[in-house]
């Protein structure tokens, strides 16, 4: 059994990263994430890996660009902020179908905000915060075991697909420390053949392979853009994870992700305890969405309170999934306040006994 | 058995290396810890806490509201975290630099004349070991062979020849509660 480490969030997304066989990380300090290049920096070196510290995340997303282009496993990380500025870079990345690993450990915002935590980044990370029809697989760490599982998950994915993965995460699950164990994890099994585009050098006989996203003729950028699609359809079905706690007898549920899901299953502990048949869905992964699973248990419960660390966003993918079977609530605070488990707690008692009244009457 | 800790005083205090040497016990000894810090402005010299969280079972919430127990170093502290401590709980203070001492009544106060200890133990900067041996006198929620293991993973290699100075602080802070002082 692997021994149980007490770490950082930050930290075990570092540790697992080199386990997984990171070969390169570029990525420029930014709190509330510096643990994880710190880390890196103190022990990438050491483990076969090359890091280097860019001059801005607009440097760290490109020459994660161009790293990517030769197959390896890359990584960059940084917050909010920091996110925004690497849009451009990670627009183009999707579009040359580039495999990489991306962290955004969110605090509140918007502008320069605050380094408290926040989940006020959902919709640049799910809806493509840069232009075009692209999106990237966004997986949302509960714990600091996931940080840790997540990351290998995610270079396995964007190996599969080609696709950029992003652990959207924020400043709490970051800092907080937990217990982790690292699973046995054999690098070499997982790497995949990358032999048929990977720009490595041209070999004597051997097609030239061009990594870009400049296609001027509309017609071939259509295809491109098609075939993206169809490939965002089969993770659509494929890849869609979640936790589902307490749900099958519940008359009620709060959907909530990484740490609001936390506070948010304490909000239904108690509501048990007192008597109330609450569950809670947590998403693990945004994009894909869990939307058709949300669908039917829409089918069960009388309503759904959607918690999150932002003014509101998530919620409206909840709102489309159950499409009006039943009211879809939100609480959110902002800012870099995270919500108490009361607070949740006075949500569902609120919306309960207002649901209770409806049908007494 | 769950136990929700509310640690807290000055940056500089140790209360931040306090609560991971009593999370890292908690996991030699097969519990499920979290450790919260509060990160920010007041890493940098203002008032510093933790929530350290150790229990049997999966922990849901690292952020919570209301402390089983606190273990408070100053006065901010005390003013800030004294009603978030549960009626029946405890608060430990550092009494001195704590001026107005706790007049909650619903809860057991612990007065721990921790610096003034570490001072006659002339190791002034194992004034949160001489707490932590207090809260342990009160709550043997780890062992001190835990606590001991925790601090040569929660120091760096450098300071490993502290650990004997650290275990007479935490010694001196649990006789410090065998032998109550009146408040």
């Amino acid at each position: 059994m692997a021994t149980k480490l007490l770490m950082k969030g930050n930290e075990a997304l570092a540790e697992a990263a080199i386990r997984a066989g990171l070969k390169a990380y570029f990525g420029y300090p930014i709190t509330p994430q510096s643990e994880l290049l710190e880390y890196l920096v103190r022990e990438l070196p050491k483990r076969g890996g090359a890091i280097l510290q860019a001059e801005s995340e607009i440097a760290s997303i490109n020459m994660v660009y161009g790293a990517a282009a030769t197959g390896e496993r890359v990584m960059t990380s940084t917050s909010s902020p920091g996110f925004s500025l690497m849009q451009e870079g990670i627009s183009y990345i999707a579009c040359a179908e580039l495999p990489c690993l991306l962290v955004n450990v969110m605090r509140g915002g918007p502008g320069l905000g605050t380094i408290q935590p926040g989940q006020c980044d959902y919709f640049q990370a799910v809806k493509g915060g840069g232009h075009g029809d692209y999106r990237m697989i966004v997986l949302a760490p509960g714990s600091v075991q996931e940080m840790a599982d997540f990351v290998y998950l995610g270079f396995d994915l964007a190996d599969k697909y080609r696709i950029p993965v992003l652990i959207l995460t924020d400043g709490a699950l970051g800092q907080m420390m937990e217990m982790v164990e690292f699973p046995e994890y054999d690098i070499e099994a997982h790497l995949v053949d990358h032999s048929s585009w990977a720009t490595t050098g041209k070999k004597k006989g051997s097609e030239r392979h061009i990594i870009t996203s400049l296609f001027l003729d509309p017609e071939i950028l259509e295809n491109v853009n098609l075939h993206l699609q169809k490939k965002y359809d089969t993770i659509r079905e494929k890849e869609v994870r979640y936790e589902a706690v307490m749900t099958d007898d519940a008359d009620f549920i709060v959907v909530a992700y990484g740490l609001s899901a936390r506070v948010s299953h304490k909000a239904i502990e108690m509501g048990r305890q007192e008597g109330m048949k609450v569950g809670l869905l947590r998403p693990q992964t945004l994009f894909p969405f869990p939307s058709e699973q949300l669908n039917a248990l829409a089918d069960h419960v009388n309503g759904i309170l959607v918690v999150e660390m932002s003014a509101g966003q998530m919620v409206e993918d909840v709102r489309l999934s159950v499409n009006g079977k039943v009211p879809v609530e939100f609480y959110g605070r902002m800012g870099g306040m995270i919500p108490a488990p009361e607070e949740i707690l006075n949500e569902i008692n609120r919306f309960y006994s207002q649901k209770l009244i409806e049908e007494t009457f | 058995m769950t136990n929700e800790i509310k640690i807290a005083g000055f940056g500089g205090q140790g209360v931040l290396s306090m609560g991971m040497t009593l999370a890292y016990a908690g996991v030699f000894e097969g519990k499920q810890v979290v450790w919260m810090p509060s990160y920010g402005p007041e890493m940098r010299g203002g008032t510093a806490n933790c929530t350290v969280i150790i229990s049997n079972d999966r922990i849901s919430s690292p952020i919570i509201n209301q402390f089983d127990m606190a273990i408070i170093l100053n006065q901010p502290s005390l003013d800030k975290f004294e009603n978030t401590v549960k009626p029946m709980g405890q608060i430990f203070y550092e009494s001195n630099n704590v001026i107005n001492p706790p007049t909650r009544e619903d809860v057991s106060v612990f007065e721990v004349p921790a610096a003034l200890e570490a001072v006659n133990l002339k190791n002034a900067k194992g004034m949160n070991m001489i707490m932590l041996g207090a809260f342990l006198e009160k709550n043997p929620i780890v062992s001190i062979d835990s606590i001991l293991k925790a601090l040569k993973k929660v120091l760096p290699e450098r300071h490993h020849h502290l650990i004997s100075a650290n275990e007479k602080a935490l010694k001196r802070g649990m006789e410090l509660l065998q032998n109550p002082v009146l408040s």
